[in-house]
């Protein structure tokens, strides 16, 4: 109970809500084709990849703004944006930690990710990525050795231009939706992962997200390609400074498995949500698409949302080869005036292809949350199957909590199960809790995490503990 | 399509006997009509079914002027013996008959040209159309304290004189405090190539019961929507039954206003399709004030090239504490060609609610069929049996026991 006092205490303000004073090289504000043609440059991009962007933004010209969405947001001016910015000393890129910037470093120290004594301590090659450019990569000698690529998107162009070539776009292809396809004109930087041929990669891989300098929207980039018969799982971890100004961050993430391949991909999401009257927060509009190509491939999200004024994000998974294998586990916590629409689309293309969708979703406060998800059998998907479940705890009156999933099935030998509840916490459960010793918050809490267990399962060691202790702290406040 | 709407308006003000006023409304809905045209699927509650691309691929030359000056004959073999009932008869849209025999006179009170609208905004072009060119307005009382001895069957009948024509129909319901009513609507066509478009609307008072059973079983090639209103005051009861299979196309959509405390609503359907045939159900129910319920059960059965939807909406505000809701929707495709859509939604805002929703899909259970063959029963009729067992679930929620014998014996579920 202490330490859960004293969690909440360190939390009371938001923890990561620091900045560090870097000076910054900055693309001139707005979007065109000037801006596009600088961040290609400054990056000694190849000539495709210009051509790529430039594509991109021909389409994204043509596209409108979606609006389809539950939570509706202030209109962003993509004028009036900076759409790329490098902390000064990256110019020359560093060779090993003891080079970086001691200020980058220090902020690292107050995320708690000191890089060297972490990454040695839980084997975790961590690809840090401070604003846009990566600064540091670390284990690539263990993971080399293994053949596995694991670096920066824009060391990916340089150096592996040909993987980068044939799998970039295949996923999330440039005439996307408007933000994808904004991301594929301006992404700046991310990561990239190989894992060759019937390789088992032998560590988590992941990446810290950290957002800084303020009006910068981040367009982050990541490509994982699992070769036949290879496994990868990756961790994606955010925090980020807090800001007054809403930032934009819309990332694309493309994964592809190849025959027998696996990725499992699991993100916990602890952006800034803004104030306690919403002022503030992060915008996070992300586009994740996994691609299962090959036979028997499998694609696994984990996702712990508990982040960001507003999240509108729905990891999906085209099952396109035969016995391919989709899941999607999620929990997404909102309080305060935070939003969320999120979910998944689970598009059956292959024979014997199967999906589940575990998602759970609590609102508290002034929050609205949306689960929205497709379910979508091809009429060439025979024998495929969907479970999907999604449950929903309300907190409170002044809320919202709304499913919408939308099921199509083409195809008569094809099963698609769908239950979806929506309820409080009992009374009968609190009361329960409260006999055998437990304060209301602490009953609450539990019984949050019971409701999450199913998904918290799913992430790994590192992960586990980490959400669980922010399933708690984010429902501060909520209960009483 | 606009020239002839114009034209067509015109010439039902002429035959009608609206006052100025109304014209005006009625112009100012059809002018919003012809904006917006019929719906498409970039609409969201289109989006399985595109209305818009259904009508022109079906029926060419629509036109909108019906000729209700001649008397159309009754055949009477198309009533239903089983059971005794009042009747309203049209015709192609014509009011042929409106007989209550078996009532007290003095409790019921049929309103004519009761033409009173509510300026209530909807983003529904079908209404705006049906309330531009609807040309007679019917409303139907049913005094306090009165309950209907019989059901009262509506019949929409139409000949083989009817051929691209689209008919609007609108009829209102007000029953009051403790009244009840059974209302069967029974669709037979000898028509094809039609668009009907039914707006009923239903005010219910404290403690009244409505009971309505929608039957569209006889084969025809015409298009059908049919949109119920039903706003319910305290510890009201509202039933609808939907029996969708005869027709081309059909939805069905139902909203539903709970907005007295205790009021209740359920909503069953049956989809049972074959050959190209196309049907939607969409519900809303809006749970407005506390201790409201809902119950809503629907059920495909689909054959070749059939495409069945649901959509369901529950809606919970706020202020709608102890709300209960329920949404399940089951389908059983037969054919590699058949196709189940569903969207069962729930929009809550309030915390103290049971709310959930289920949705399945997929063929026949091998195994079932394997057990009954292994007693002795053919393949066919081991599936028969099996589909029989999968749709009384939904008659059994029937809860008027002589409609229920009807629908089983219509269905052929009993002799």
């Amino acid at each position: 109970m202490d330490t859960r006092e004293k969690d909440i205490e360190n939390l009371k303000d938001y923890k990561y809500g620091f900045t560090t004073d870097i000076e910054n090289i900055k693309a001139p504000k707005g979007l065109n084709e000037n801006v596009i043609k600088f961040i290609s440059n400054i990056k000694k991009e190849p000539k495709w990849m210009l051509d790529f962007r430039l594509k991109a933004f021909e389409r994204f010209k043509l596209l409108k703004e979606p609006n389809w969405q539950k939570p509706k947001y202030p209109k962003i001016d993509y004028q009036d944006l900076y759409y790329y910015s490098a902390p000064k000393s990256m110019k020359d890129k560093p060779k090993s930690l003891e080079e970086l910037d001691p200020k980058l470093l220090e902020t690292y120290n107050k995320l708690g990710i000191p890089l060297q004594e972490q990454a040695r301590l839980n084997g975790i090659a961590v690809d840090a990525v401070f604003d846009s450019v990566s600064v540091a990569t670390t284990f690539k000698g263990e993971l080399t050795k293994h053949g596995i690529i694991f670096c920066s998107m824009s060391e990916a162009i340089q150096k592996h231009p040909d993987l980068v070539k044939k799998y970039l776009g295949t996923v999330i292809p440039t005439t996307d939706h408007f933000f994808a396809t904004l991301n594929s004109a301006v992404f700046t930087d991310g990561s990239f992962v190989y894992i060759p041929e019937g390789v088992k990669c032998p560590m988590e891989l992941s990446t810290y997200f950290r957002i800084n300098a303020s009006e910068t929207g981040q367009f982050e980039r990541t490509l994982i390609i699992a070769d036949k018969g290879s496994y990868v799982s990756y961790l994606e971890g955010c925090t980020a400074p807090m800001r007054d100004e809403n930032q934009l961050h819309a990332a694309n993430v493309e994964l592809i498995a190849l025959d027998d391949a696996e990725i499992k991909y699991s993100t916990v999401q602890n952006w800034y949500p803004g104030d306690e009257n919403g002022k503030g927060g992060i915008y996070n509009f992300v586009t994740k698409r996994g691609l299962c190509k090959g036979k028997n491939s499998k694609i696994s999200w984990t996702q712990v949302e508990t982040g960001s004024a507003i999240t509108w994000k729905y990891p999906s998974c085209i099952l396109k080869g035969d016995n391919s294998i989709g899941e999607f586990y999620s929990i997404a916590i909102t309080n305060n005036h935070q939003k969320a629409d999120t979910g998944t689309k689970m598009i059956h293309l292959g024979k014997n292809t199967k999906s589940k969708i575990i998602s759970k979703g609590i609102s508290a406060g002034f929050s609205d949350m949306t689960y929205r998800g497709l379910v979508d059998i091809n009429s060439k998907a025979k024998n495929s199957s969907n479970y999907t479940q999604c449950d929903s705890l309300l907190m409170g009156n002044k809320c919202g909590a709304h499913t919408v999933p939308y099921i199509k099935n083409k195809n008569f030998d094809s099963n698609v199960a769908h239950e979806a509840t929506t309820s409080k916490i009992s009374e009968e459960q609190l009361h329960y809790c409260q006999q055998r010793g437990l304060n209301p918050e602490e009953a609450v809490g539990l019984i949050v995490n019971g409701f999450c267990k199913e998904v918290l399962q799913q992430l790994p060691m590192e992960f586990a503990v980490e959400a669980q202790k922010l399933v708690g702290i984010s429902l501060e406040g909520s209960v009483g | 399509m606009k020239e002839q709407l114009k034209i067509d308006f015109n010439k039902i003000q002429e035959v009608s006997n609206f006052s100025n006023r109304d014209i005006e409304i009625k112009k100012s809905y059809l002018n919003k009509f012809i904006k917006n045209g019929f719906p498409n699927r970039k609409q969201e509650n289109w989006k399985f079914l595109d209305i818009n691309q259904i009508i022109s691929n079906n029926i060419s030359n629509l036109s909108f002027y019906n000729n209700y000056s001649i008397e159309n004959k009754i055949d009477s073999s198309i009533f239903i013996d089983d059971l005794e009932h009042n009747k309203i008869i049209f015709i192609n849209g014509r009011i042929e008959k409106i007989d209550f025999s078996y009532e007290d006179k003095k409790q019921i009170e049929i309103i004519k040209d009761s033409f009173t609208i509510d300026k209530s905004e909807n983003n529904n072009s079908l209404i705006d159309l049906n309330i531009a060119l609807s040309n007679k307005h019917f409303k139907i009382l049913i005094k306090k304290s009165y309950s209907l001895k019989k059901p009262l069957i509506i019949y929409h009948l139409t000949n083989d004189k009817m051929k691209s024509k689209n008919i609007n129909l609108r009829l209102d319901f007000e029953l009051e405090q403790n009244s009840s009513l059974k209302l069967i609507d029974f669709f037979s066509d000898d028509s094809e190539k039609n668009f009907m478009n039914i707006f009923y609307n239903f005010n219910l008072d404290r403690d009244a019961i409505l009971k309505n059973y929608k039957i569209d079983k006889s084969l025809n090639k015409n298009l059908k929507y049919s949109f119920n209103n039903i706003n319910q005051k305290q510890n009201s009861i509202s039933e609808t039954f939907v029996f969708s299979a005869g027709s081309d196309y059909f939805k069905n959509e139902i909203n539903c206003n709970l907005s007295g405390e205790y009021s209740s609503a359920f909503i069953n359907g049956i989809f049972s399709l074959d050959n190209n045939k196309q049907h939607e159900i969409r519900t809303t129910i809006n749970h407005l004030v506390e201790n409201t319920k809902s119950y809503q059960l629907i059920k495909s059965v689909l054959g070749k090239n059939t495409k069945s939807a649901y959509q369901g909406r529950i809606y919970v505000d706020s202020k709608a504490q102890k709300t209960d809701g329920y949404q399940l929707s089951k389908a059983i495709l037969l054919d590699e060609t058949s196709e189940f859509n569903a969207k069962p939604e729930l929009e809550i805002y309030a915390d103290d609610v049971k709310c959930s929703h289920g949705s399945a899909s997929g063929s026949l259970d091998d195994n079932s069929i394997f057990y009954l063959m292994s007693r002795g029963l053919n393949y066919k009729q081991a599936k028969g049996l099996l589909i029989n067992g999968f749709l009384l679930d939904v008659i059994e929620k029937i809860t008027d026991a002589e409609i229920k014998d009807l629908l089983k014996k219509m269905i052929g579920l009993k002799k």
